[in-house]
């Protein structure tokens, strides 16, 4: 094992060490540096297998890890829920022993039910990724937007962090918070009331229902998808009314500071959460988290499956 | 002539207001006086309590159609060896609880294979589905001793109202499940927190709470005699409080868990800590126990949920609610309630016994001249660590794993039979 990082699994982002997330970190800008290359392959998990069990649909997580695994050097399958046995009924439990005993020795799990990622990482031997579970935690999502905000701005302590939209319903949201006021952000949470509910003040973080005062100090903008679904069509009336009073527009820029990063986890509504303009624009790294995506999960692939075989990185 | 003689125990007996050194004679499962005659099966009991057997007015024993989960035979195994003699059962079998036959079934399997009394309840309303009345004057002639819609609170205000009317006619009471289920929509732990830590879907305690105040107001209008079941919140302990104080007829009932366990237990993702209402905070927990100790809640309940392993090791949204209590509830209150100070051991045994036998009309709870030998003995000081794979239960999914408890049934007597004998102190005797 690699120094600080000593865990099998990597499960959620509220249970790590502000040493273990800059692990991370500090492994991501190696490998990003490797992917910059001509041949962007490593032989770090030769031979090992990596499973992406995708129980919930997600085409750019998936994507991202399975190319994560390939630069790797590992051999990589990917099931979702209609290839799996758990369209038949087989229970989660069964479908990873399964996977197990096919000597899978890691797999990344992307699920509906929070805690899925805890779930099996209690029962398996084999290394478990959460890459996504529910309203819980997104780890590399909070890591690689921790990485992309580290690397634009060259720091994490002290950065005004504002955090826009579903709150509640949020892996992201909550993967972020963890990873930023461990390392020493100032994260505000904003969005109404009905999908921002007062505990999250509980967590560490600011909570505030309007963006007055919000935008005009923020270092970096993070704008959370929101969806229309049954369970947000009870707590806000419309997505045109919540782009009214939340979503990022030209008007509201103005008042923003000058270098102020704007992020979203994708995949974007234009013209709800941001202006078409402003994704594109100057100041979006929306793509950069993407790219960066790739390089924190590498990381990660390879610090859970013991950090051996980078020479110097240790 | 069958005869047990209980010698030199401290005799605990509410109902009479018995409490002394002495002993208890048992003759042909009745409580006897007079002297033992020389065939007597005498059991030693000095330094132990003995007390009238203890009663459970809320557990699942899952028969008929659940038996993988509990049986007659296995739930009141565990009954016995939790020293329970008598238990109330819920009616949401498969088939439901809703008929004469499905009463009349249980009552005949519950006597076959049965260790302890059964008392069912019926359902409220056809199906548990909340739509239409239970035959419910054909339920009370099978003979439940309640109505209950169990896990499906009855959604609909005018519904439950007719319900109450209905029951009134034969004095029959209402046990209710409260939960809104608009406002706990599909949540599976406390709104709070750990809810939002844990990316959970949360169930309010408001959700428990009005509907709480419903019943309060339904009863005082019917006149109907409700139970609200396993309390979880302070806010429903403060209306029940306000409602008895009005003399309205409402009562509130306590389980182990809700009364000991906050919802940071659910941090792990264990489903063994998963039930319905979920656990709450330190503050609701507090309150309860006040509302316990100044008799706004007089049942001490398990709500005994037994379920098989499989179907509790998986995605916490995903697993059943509930968790099992016959084999752990005695150790838990009287370690919580009686140890910590809180109430004398006269008064829990009395919640224990008297009270549901009085409130349900079962005629128990007593161990004076005459009674059913139903006697639970027990040893308040007795130490013991909660082993799951030593449940009677088939149920092993209990909160309360390697919790040191202090207090504990070591003999329990149900129709002058010896059902259980933890230290085997009657063999030979």
């Amino acid at each position: 094992m690699s120094g600080v990082w000593q865990r099998k699994d990597l499960l959620s982002l509220r249970e790590l060490s502000a040493e273990e997330i800059g692990k991370v970190l500090s492994t991501a800008t190696v490998f990003k540096e490797i992917l910059g290359r001509p041949i962007k392959k490593v032989p770090s998990m030769q031979g090992r297998t990596v499973v992406n069990l995708f129980i919930e649909p997600s085409t750019r997580t998936r994507i991202s890890f399975e190319l994560a695994a390939i630069r790797l050097s590992a051999d990589v399958v990917s099931l979702d829920k209609e290839t799996s046995s758990i369209r038949k009924g087989e229970s989660l439990q069964d479908t990873a022993k399964n996977l197990e005993a096919l000597q899978a020795g890691t797999i990344v799990i992307r699920h509906r039910s929070a805690g899925a990622a805890h779930f099996l990482a209690q029962r398996l031997k084999a290394s478990v990724i959460n890459a996504g579970d529910g309203s819980h935690e997104h780890p590399t999502q909070g890591l690689l937007d921790t990485f992309t905000i580290r690397e634009r701005l060259g720091k994490i302590e002290g950065v005004k962090v504002l955090i826009i939209g579903d709150i509640v319903h949020s892996r992201v949201a909550r993967s972020n918070l963890w990873a930023l006021t461990k390392l020493g952000a100032k994260v505000k949470l904003v969005g109404p009331s009905t999908l921002l509910p007062k505990e999250f003040a509980e967590l560490g973080v600011e909570v505030a229902h309007t963006l007055d005062g919000a935008l005009e100090e923020a270092d970096v903008i993070n704008l959370l998808r929101i969806q229309h679904e049954r369970q947000v069509q009870a707590r806000v009336p419309s997505i045109g009314e919540y782009a009214t009073l939340f979503g990022l527009n030209m008007q509201r820029f103005q008042r923003c500071k000058p270098g102020v990063l704007l992020m979203h986890p994708g995949p974007i509504h234009r013209g709800v959460e941001i202006a078409s303009e402003l994704a594109d624009g100057a100041q979006s790294v929306i793509l950069d988290q993407v790219t960066n995506g790739l390089a924190v999960r590498m990381a990660v692939l390879y610090l859970v499956s013991g950090g051996k075989g980078l020479g110097g990185e240790s | 002539m069958n005869e047990i003689l209980l010698q030199g125990g401290l005799v605990v007996d509410p109902a009479t207001g018995r409490e002394a050194k002495g002993d208890v004679l048992i003759r042909d499962g009745k409580i006897a006086d007079g002297k033992a005659g020389k065939s007597a099966a005498v059991v030693k009991v000095e330094g132990l309590v003995v007390t009238a057997g203890l009663i459970d007015p809320h557990v699942h024993l899952r028969e008929p159609g659940q038996s993988a989960k509990e049986t007659m035979a296995t739930g009141t195994a565990a009954a016995v060896a939790g020293g329970f003699t008598s238990v109330i059962a819920m009616p949401n079998t498969s088939p439901v609880a809703d008929g004469p036959n499905t009463i009349a079934w249980m009552k005949q399997r519950a006597k076959e294979t049965g260790v302890a009394h059964v008392f069912p309840t019926g359902t409220i309303s056809l199906g548990q589905k909340g739509e239409q009345l239970a035959p419910i004057g054909s339920l009370r002639q099978a003979g439940v001793v309640a109505i209950t819609d169990d896990g499906h609170c009855i959604q609909s205000a005018e519904l439950m109202r007719r319900a109450l009317e209905y029951a009134r006619m034969f004095d029959l009471p209402v046990l209710d499940h409260c939960e809104d289920r608009s406002l706990s929509a599909g949540g599976v732990v406390n709104e709070g927190k750990w809810s939002r830590i844990l990316g959970l879907p949360a169930w309010p305690g408001i959700a428990e709470e009005v509907i709480v105040s419903r019943n309060v107001l339904l009863a005082e209008l019917t006149g109907a005699r409700v139970v609200c079941q396993h309390i979880s919140t302070a806010g429903s302990v403060r209306i029940l409080r306000e409602a008895k104080k009005r003399g309205i007829l409402i009562e509130g009932e306590a389980s182990p868990h809700h009364l000991t366990l906050t919802d940071d237990r659910v941090e792990g993702y264990d489903t063994s800590f998963k039930m319905n209402p979920p656990l709450r905070t330190a503050a609701d927990v507090a309150e309860l126990r006040r509302g316990v100790v100044d008799g706004t809640i007089r049942f001490l309940a398990t709500d005994h949920a037994p379920h098989c392993t499989y179907e509790k090791e998986v995605e916490f949204d995903q697993a059943p609610f509930g968790v099992v209590g016959l084999e752990t509830a005695l150790g838990i209150y009287l370690t919580e309630l009686v140890h910590s100070g809180l109430m004398p051991l006269r008064e829990v045994l009395g919640r224990m016994s008297m009270f549901p036998s009085t409130y349900f009309g079962l005629g128990r709870g007593t161990l004076a001249v005459g009674a059913i030998a139903d006697v639970t003995v027990l040893d308040p000081e007795r130490k013991w660590v909660v082993k799951k794979e030593e449940f009677k239960s088939l149920g092993r999914n209990t909160p309360f794993e390697e919790r040191e408890l202090k207090g504990r049934a070591v003999l329990t007597i149900v129709d002058g039979k010896i059902r259980h004998d933890l230290d085997g102190r009657s063999v030979g005797a």
